[in-house]
C-alpha cells in the first residue's frame, strides 16, 4: 500500500519498496520492546500475587512506570568487563541473545491482514531462529572466563537441544492436519481450535517452550543456589538487562506462538471482518497462556539436571513419538473434511440439518468428524501412556527394593 | 531490480539488520552513560574473594557430547518429518506405513542408547 502510494509520488520503485520494507520491519521488530514495559509488570504483579506480596506500587499508578524507572536505572549502571574475558564473545552473546528473539516476531500473525512476512516455512523459521538463542547462553558462559558461568552454559547445552526434539515432534502434528507450514496458513486451517484436536501436542509443546525458555522448574542453567548467576554471572548493567530482556520477550513470544499453533490464532467471532479485533484476540489468548507458564514458574520446585534429561529422553519424546505415529494413523483413517458438503447443507437443502450448521459455521461442522476422532485418540493415548508410566514406576521401585540390601539394623553399643 | 521479487526474504534480510540494532543501541548507551572505573579487584573473575585457580577453558564432560549426539538424530530426523507433514494430506496410506518404519528405525536408536546406559547422568 505503501509503496504504491509512494511509486504515484514519483519515487523509484526500488526505493519505495525498501522504505515499504523498513517501516514494516520497523514495527514488528518493536513489537517486542514496547510489550516489555507493560509484560513485565504484569509478570511481576502476578508474581507478587502468587508470593502472597503487593508487587510493583510506588512509581506511577500501580507501579506501571516502575520498568521505566529500572531501565533508566540499569542505563547509569557500570558495564564490569572482566579482565580474562574473551571481550567478542562476551559482547555478542547479548546481542544475539535478544535479537534470536525478535526475529521470531517476523512471522507472526497478528491478525488477519498485520503479519511481518507470511513465510512458506513459517514455523520451521521460528524454530530455527529461536535455537540461536541456546548459542548466544554458551558464548556468555564461555566468554565470560568464569566457572559458574561455563557450568550454566554446560548445563544449556544438554537441556535446551534436549527439549527441541518433542517440541519440534509437537508441531509436526498440527503441521500435518492443516497440511502448511507457513503461520497464517496454521491460523486459517484452525475452524475447531487444534488444542481440542490434539491436546497432547500441546502439552508437550507447552513443557518443551517452558524448558527451552530455561525457566522454572528448568532454570538449572541460571540456578542461582546452585550457580550464582548461571550464565550471566559477569554481566552487569545494559549486557545484564538485554539477557533478562531476551528471557522475557522468548516467554511472552512462546505463548504467542502456542496462541497461534493450538489456540487459533487471531480467529474470534468478527475478526475477519474487523483485523483490529483479531490483534485483541490473539493478545488476550497470549497473555492467558503466559499467565500459565508463570503460575508453573513461581509453584513448582527446580529439577536436578539427571530428573530433567530423564523427564526428556525416558517420557516427553516417547510419548511424542507415540502420538505422532498414532495421530497420523487416525487423520488417514478419517475422511478428510468436505467442506462443499457442508456448505450446501448449510445453504439450506435439509431443514433441521441446515440451522444447525448456519449456527455453528459450515467449517466448523465439517471438521468436526475428524477432531472428534483425534480428540478420542489423544484421550486413550494420554490414559493409555498414564498407566504404563505407573507400571513402569512401580516396577523401578520393586527392582530398588530388591537391589537394597543394606543392613539398616543398629548395632548396640558397648562401653569399652 | 525491484526488491519486491524476493519480498519474502527481503524482509527477513532487512529485520536481521534491525533485530541486531535493538539490543545494540541500549548496550552502547549504557557504556556512554555509565562510568567506567574499572580496577584489578572489580575486574577480576566472580567467585569468592580468592584468585581463581586453574584455567575456566576446558574440556566438556563426555556426557554432554553423547547427548549432543543423540540429539543430532532426532533433528536431522525432524527435518525429514517436515516435508513429509506438510504432503501428508495428499497421500495415500502408503505413506503412513513409510513413516511408521522411518520413526520405528528412530525408536530403535533411542532404546539402543537407553539399553547401553548413556541416558544415565552420572
Amino acid at each position: 500500500m505503501l509503496r504504491d502510494a509512494l511509486i504515484q509520488a514519483g519515487m523509484v520503485p526500488g526505493l519505495a519498496s525498501f522504505l515499504d520494507i523498513l517501516l514494516g520491519v520497523i514495527v514488528a521488530a518493536s513489537f517486542g520492546m514496547v510489550w516489555v514495559l507493560i509484560g513485565i509488570w504484569i509478570e511481576r504483579k502476578a508474581a507478587a500475587r502468587i508470593q502472597n506480596r503487593v508487587g510493583p506500587n510506588r512509581v506511577g499508578p500501580f507501579g506501571l512506570i516502575q520498568n521505566i524507572a529500572d531501565a533508566a536505572k540499569l542505563l547509569t549502571k557500570e558495564i564490569i568487563i572482566p579482565r580474562n574475558a574473551d571481550r567478542l564473545v562476551y559482547f555478542i552473546a547479548p546481542v544475539l541473545a535478544v535479537a534470536a528473539v525478535i526475529l521470531i516476531a517476523a512471522v507472526i500473525p497478528f491478525s488477519s491482514v498485520v503479519i511481518g512476512t507470511d513465510l512458506s516455512i513459517g514455523i520451521l523459521y521460528v524454530i530455527a531462529v529461536a535455537s540461536f538463542g541456546t548459542l548466544a547462553i554458551i558464548m556468555a558462559g564461555w566468554g565470560s572466563n568464569n566457572k559458574y558461568a561455563l557450568l550454566g552454559a554446560f548445563r544449556s547445552a544438554a537441556q535446551l537441544v534436549a527439549y527441541e526434539v518433542p517440541m519440534v515432534l509437537a508441531i509436526l502434528i498440527p503441521v500435518m492436519i492443516a497440511g502448511t507450514l507457513s503461520m497464517q496458513g496454521l491460523v486459517q486451517s484452525q475452524h475447531i481450535w487444534y488444542i481440542f484436536v490434539v491436546p497432547v501436542s500441546a502439552v508437550l509443546f507447552l513443557i518443551s517452550t517452558q524448558a527451552e525458555n530455561g525457566r522454572a522448574p528448568f532454570d538449572l542453567l541460571e540456578a542461582e543456589s546452585e550457580l550464582v548467576a548461571g550464565y550471566n554471572t559477569e554481566y552487569s548493567g545494559m549486557a545484564w538487562a538485554m539477557f533478562y530482556l531476551g528471557e522475557f520477550m522468548h516467554a511472552f513470544f512462546n505463548a504467542l506462538i502456542f496462541a497461534v499453533i493450538f489456540l487459533g490464532g487471531w480467529r474470534g467471532p468478527g475478526a475477519e471482518a474487523l483485523p483490529i479485533l483479531g490483534f485483541f484476540y490473539l493478545m488476550g489468548k497470549a497473555i492467558l497462556v503466559y499467565l500459565v507458564t508463570i503460575w508453573l514458574r513461581l509453584t513448582v520446585p527446580r529439577v536436578r539436571i539427571d530428573q530433567l534429561l530423564d523427564f526428556n529422553w525416558k517420557i516427553m519424546v516417547p510419548l511424542a513419538l507415540v502420538n505422532l505415529a498414532a495421530m497420523a494413523f487416525l487423520f488417514k483413517l478419517v475422511p478428510p473434511p468436505n467442506f462443499e458438503a457442508a456448505q450446501a447443507i448449510a445453504s439450506g437443502e435439509f431443514e433441521a440439518a441446515g440451522g444447525i450448521y448456519r449456527l455453528l459455521g459450515p467449517e466448523f461442522m465439517a471438521t468436526l468428524p475428524q477432531a472428534g476422532v483425534m480428540l478420542l485418540g489423544n484421550i486413550v493415548l494420554l490414559v493409555g501412556f498414564a498407566a504404563a508410566l505407573r507400571w513402569w514406576s512401580r516396577r523401578g521401585r520393586r527392582v530398588e527394593s530388591l537391589v537394597d540390601e543394606t543392613d539398616y539394623t543398629v548395632e548396640p553399643v558397648t562401653a569399652k | 531490480m525491484d526488491l519486491m521479487d524476493l519480498n519474502e526474504w527481503a524482509f527477513i534480510g532487512v529485520f536481521l539488520v534491525i533485530a541486531a540494532l535493538l539490543p545494540i543501541v541500549p548496550i552502547a548507551m549504557g557504556r556512554l552513560l555509565g562510568p567506567r572505573k574499572p580496577n584489578p579487584v572489580k575486574t577480576d573473575t566472580y567467585e569468592c574473594g580468592i584468585e581463581t585457580v586453574g584455567d575456566t577453558w576446558i574440556q566438556f564432560k563426555i556426557q554432554y557430547y553423547i547427548f549432543a549426539l543423540v540429539f543430532l538424530a532426532f533433528d536431522v530426523e525432524a527435518v525429514f518429518l517436515f516435508p513429509w507433514a506438510v504432503a501428508y494430506g495428499g497421500l495415500g496410506f502408503f505413506a503412513f506405513v513409510e513413516i511408521l518404519i522411518f520413526l520405528a528405525l528412530l525408536s530403535l536408536a533411542l532404546i539402543y542408547v537407553w539399553r547401553k546406559g548413556a541416558l544415565k547422568w552420572t
